[in-house]
């Protein structure tokens, strides 16, 4: 169990300063909010690909918040126009802000040209978490492929993005691989910029 | 006469059905540790009341430690675990590669010394 949190209390939360401090959050107070969210989302649906989609929706909503935030504060309102200048971004910036450290790995997909891969050992949200046999490839990395929607989203880059285990010969436990699969124009506009 | 500490009804499935503490002992919490000639029980009650037992070879030493460390294991990832329905039997597969791991770190441990 890690991390201790140390908030300084402001009367009014808009007082708060924005640049100043990253502050660390308890990994057992996020752990047993986000079991939480999970278990809620799921005595609202009846099947597992509506899951996948609320995990990702509410994923969607910490993203697009969380790339105001670091654009502000980290990047000095400076806006990413290329491709791998926002990947880069989510991979290194946003992963160190969210868990702590950057993404293990970022990989061009080798049999589309819209298609890249951040792949990581294990996913901070999937810490605690054993999925259940009947529940097939369910993963609740949905909640992070919905935060990578998010920013890319608001970013102006819109692309489909997935979260899937990809087993690992020689460890028992599988890999976590993000998929983001660009739509047409940010191709094109790609293709444009040269 | 002698003195009844506990009495503990336990159904065929494994639920415990009935517990009371009739101890003359103060202070007394439950089972800690019962030696035999073949082996040793050890016992950890958490404040919820959870048991973990521990049954070891007579004689062996740090196993209050293994049971902190195994309850630790129990509130990772057994509690934290959205897919886990509280008092049903434990399906996880990270708590068992976790305390498998924990059980022979100190199986190694103990055969250095």
């Amino acid at each position: 169990m890690i991390g201790v949190g140390k908030i300084k209390q402001y009367s009014n939360v808009l007082d708060k300063p924005l640049s100043k401090g990253k502050q660390e959050v308890s990994l057992s107070a996020f752990a047993f909010l986000f079991s939480e969210l999970v278990q809620y989302n799921q005595t609202q649906v009846d099947n597992i690909a509506e899951l996948e989609r609320r995990l990702e929706d509410a994923g969607y909503a910490v993203g697009a918040r969380v790339l105001e935030l670091l654009c502000h504060r980290d990047k000095g309102n400076r806006r990413e126009t290329r491709l791998l200048g926002i990947l880069s971004f989510v991979h290194s910036t946003v992963w160190k802000v969210l868990f702590g450290k950057v993404a293990d790995s970022l990989e061009k997909g080798t049999e589309h040209e819209d298609e890249y891969m951040i792949s990581e050992k294990e996913l901070l949200v999937n810490r605690f978490i054993s999925i259940p046999k009947d529940m097939g490839t369910f993963n609740c990395g949905a909640f992070v492929a919905g935060i990578v929607r998010g920013v890319l989203d608001g970013a102006g880059f819109p692309a489909v993005v997935t979260a899937h285990f990809v087993p690992v010969e020689g460890q028992h436990r599988p890999r976590t691989t993000i998929l983001i699969k660009f739509a047409e124009e940010v191709l094109r506009r790609e293709a444009r910029l040269g | 006469m002698a003195a009844i500490y506990s009495l503990y009804i336990i159904s065929k499935s494994g639920g415990l059905i009935y517990y009371n503490q009739l101890s003359p002992v103060s202070g007394c919490f439950g089972i800690e540790l019962l030696q035999a000639d073949t082996f040793d029980l050890n016992c950890f009650q958490s404040l919820t009341g959870t048991k973990f037992f521990v049954v070891s070879e007579p004689g062996t030493q740090h196993m209050e430690g293994l049971l902190k460390h195994i309850y630790e294991l129990y509130t990772d990832y057994v509690l934290k675990n959205p897919f886990y329905e509280m008092e049903m039997p434990i399906r996880c597969e990270l708590c068992d590669i976790n305390l498998t791991q924990a059980v022979q770190k100190d199986r190694v441990a103990l055969l250095a010394r």
